[in-house]
């Protein structure tokens, strides 16, 4: 089975460890890993900005960079609810690409939801211990249907203890470019988040999405929480955490 | 209404510092929330149900000319007499006009939307004509200087009992009172006065029935009966899009609004009114006017913004909205607040007097999850962002950050050194505690939150390495 991972722009730049992570997952799962290292990006920002044509470009440099995979995966469910729904609407107008985007979108997967649904992973190597809560990204809740498969996946390490915050399927406030732009309201989302994740009484948060990881993990730290950890579920899932 | 919704920044910013503001949204969200995911659960067939409601609601969008005739000609034959306004302003003429005929010295006016958009209240009271707001809550925020309401279905939620209770005292006269029971009471025995003296009722309408040219009102406190039923004249001010074929139509919605809206599975009202006062019936008005106000609405008819006249006005998109829960309805500067008005309000006052509008959204989903005729609300906002950029409207600076990072995405050669300097900046800025607080152009992030910085190397370069380590 030959699987491209998309790492994502942010994972490349400021979390690699999550790609490296991710990685590890797919290869202990048996699969033929390749990480085609001309990709950048999924064009979010561009089309999330009223810019489709910039949209369009990085759609179609990702639906030809994974053209010849078996499966797509993403650690990530708001590039991969880019991938997966928001490119076949970009060439709603353009029969061969919209053609291409949906064999793409059928092949891509995030990647818990890739662990198990489609290799239906019954076994995981992580020692990782620890009281968790898990938060559940918008796009990978809402556009992808991710959330029983981290839980399921986080359910094989008899390590992990999850607790569920509350309001844990309620946005954290990051909307990629509304986090600069409106940047109180934003704090004023994630500080919500943060007050319901540290009444969980977890020692650790984990989540699917750099976005919301480097909003909370930054709104947490700059309230002055130092002990919270803030962690993407492949890093504990690989036992990289 | 006036549009303040150019000055959402300064606006959100004063309410976020509103701590009482704060507390009252908080404990409204919560509430409301739950009541809404309980009477959901209630049904057999939630998505069955949108199913239906959205076929119901498209049907006479498709041909919204005929099913307008339609309604004018069965409102007709039950002698009410049908007009049309283009704009605010002419049905506010409309409606002067009907109160000079008849007459009118005072209007009792139950909640309507779309009279907050004309503006009624102040162009009755411009004519001479006493206007008095019936609904609790649009009462309160009338006796309060004519605050505008910050909610479509609860318009005052950001007040609580306390200030209700300051006002009351202070614009009855009369002792502080501590009880919701004991306010309530205090507006009723106001407003009965006003009740039995009106001369002309005037309400919105939920649907029009065109199958029997009947207005269709949905209420949960009985003012609107008073209205419709006491006063001589009674006045229907709607939008064109409310029409709705057959009865059946109203009923299948019906199984959705009140739930949506505030958790109930049905409103303790619902009205259903046709014609005007027969020979030998006891009550009703004698003469029934509707006005038909386009305002806008013909503007997204047959666009790409269509779905968004499905819209039943139930309110769940924004009591479910992040945004709108911190910073409540008055920030967004018009009638309609939170999604559904982000994508209403560009709309209907232009595109470019309300710029922050379709950006102050997360695009979290949540309002299409909960939105029971399925209107697209983060898809809407998004085609308007695009607007805005193929009209010209954005910053400079924001078109030249997204057109350089654009740029280099889409070539590798230059992408790749750019992100490898740009993490190893990053991590310097980071230092020990590898945590940035504060980034140039990026100060709407730093001044709220750290940036967790990278650990200084790409993904990229490093598995670059590893392949040519292992090969």
């Amino acid at each position: 089975m030959r699987v491209g991972l998309f790492v994502t722009c942010l994972v490349d730049v400021v979390r690699p460890e999550i790609g490296f992570s991710a990685l590890k997952l797919l290869e202990r799962a048996g699969c033929t890993v390749e990480v085609p290292t001309t990709q950048t990006c999924c064009g979010q920002p561009g089309y999330n900005s009223g810019d489709a044509a910039a949209g369009r470009a990085l759609a179609k440099k990702v639906i030809d960079e994974f053209s010849g995979f078996d499966y797509v995966v993403v650690p990530s469910g708001s590039c991969g609810g880019q991938i997966k729904v928001h490119f076949v609407e970009l060439f709603r107008d353009d029969p061969d690409l919209k053609a291409r985007a949906e064999d793409l979108a059928a092949r891509t997967y995030e990647l818990t939801d890739f662990l198990a649904t489609v290799l239906k992973i019954e076994r995981l190597e992580s020692d990782f211990r620890g009281r968790i809560t898990y938060h559940d990204s918008c796009c990978g809740l809402r556009e992808l249907g991710v959330s029983a498969q981290p839980r399921q996946l986080l359910a094989l390490l008899p390590g992990v203890q999850l607790t569920e915050m509350n309001d844990r399927t309620q946005c954290c406030g990051f909307g990629g470019t509304f986090s600069i732009k409106y940047g109180d309201v934003s704090g004023a989302i994630v500080d919500e988040k943060c007050r319901n994740i540290r009444a969980s009484g977890a020692e650790a948060v984990v989540l699917g999405d750099l976005g919301c990881m480097l909003n909370i993990e930054g709104r947490l730290r700059r309230t002055g929480d130092e002990t919270t950890r803030v962690l993407h579920v492949a890093q504990v899932l690989a036992g990289d955490a | 209404m006036h549009v303040q919704s150019m000055h959402f920044k300064s606006r959100a910013a004063m309410k976020l510092a509103d701590a009482r503001l704060q507390r009252n949204l908080g404990a409204f969200a919560d509430k409301v929330i739950t009541a809404r995911a309980a009477a959901i659960a209630e049904l057999d067939d939630f998505e069955g149900t949108r199913d239906a409601a959205v076929e119901r609601r498209n049907r006479p969008l498709a041909n919204l000319d005929a099913w307008l005739e339609r309604f004018e000609r069965e409102a007709t034959a039950r002698g009410a007499t049908v007009l049309y306004a283009q704009t605010h302003a002419e049905a506010a003429h409309l409606i002067v006009e009907i109160s000079r005929r008849h007459g009118v010295r005072k209007v009792t006016k139950s909640k309507s939307m779309v009279s907050e958009e004309v503006g009624l209240n102040q162009a009755l009271g411009a004519a001479g004509i006493e206007s008095v707001e019936t609904d609790l809550g649009e009462y309160i925020l009338q006796i309060n200087d004519n605050e505008p309401p910050s909610h479509i279905i609860a318009p005052v939620i950001h007040k609580d009992r306390d200030e209700v209770a300051d006002l009351f005292a202070r614009t009855h006269g009369t002792p502080r009172k501590t009880e919701i029971r004991q306010l309530t009471r205090e507006a009723r025995e106001v407003l009965r006065g006003h009740f039995l003296s009106s001369d002309m009722g005037v309400t919105g309408a939920n649907f029009l029935i065109a199958e029997t040219g009947s207005v269709a009102l949905v209420t949960n406190e009985g003012n609107e009966g008073m209205c419709t039923i006491l006063p001589r004249v009674h006045v229907v001010l709607a939008g064109i899009e409310k029409v709705l074929p057959t009865l059946e139509d109203a009923a299948t919605i019906m199984r959705l609004l009140p739930r949506s809206a505030t958790g109930q599975p049905i409103s303790n009202y619902f009205s259903l009114l046709t014609g005007t006062r027969a020979p030998g019936e006891a009550d009703g008005p004698e003469h029934t006017y509707f006005v038909l106000m386009d305002a806008g609405r013909t503007g997204l008819l047959g666009g790409e913004f269509q779905e968004m006249l499905r819209c039943i006005r139930c309110g769940a998109c924004m009591n479910h909205c992040p945004v709108y829960q911190k910073i409540g309805g008055h920030a967004y500067g018009w009638v309609y607040p939170g999604p559904m008005g982000s994508v209403l309000t560009p709309s209907f006052v232009g595109i470019e007097n309300a710029l922050d509008l379709p950006q102050a959204a997360t695009l979290c989903g949540q309002c299409s999850v909960v939105c029971p005729v399925r209107i697209p609300l983060p898809d809407l906002l998004r085609k308007l962002r695009e607007r805005q950029v193929e009209r010209g409207l954005r910053p400079w600076y924001e078109r030249a950050a997204i057109s350089a990072w654009a740029f280099a995405a889409v070539r590798p050669a230059l992408y790749r050194p750019l992100t490898r300097i740009g993490a190893r900046v990053l991590r310097w800025m980071g230092g020990e505690k590898g945590r940035i607080r504060s980034l140039p152009l990026a100060g709407g992030w730093t001044d709220h939150r750290d940036f967790p910085a990278p650990s200084g190397r790409t993904f990229i370069e490093q598995y670059r390495e590893r392949k040519a380590g292992r090969g």
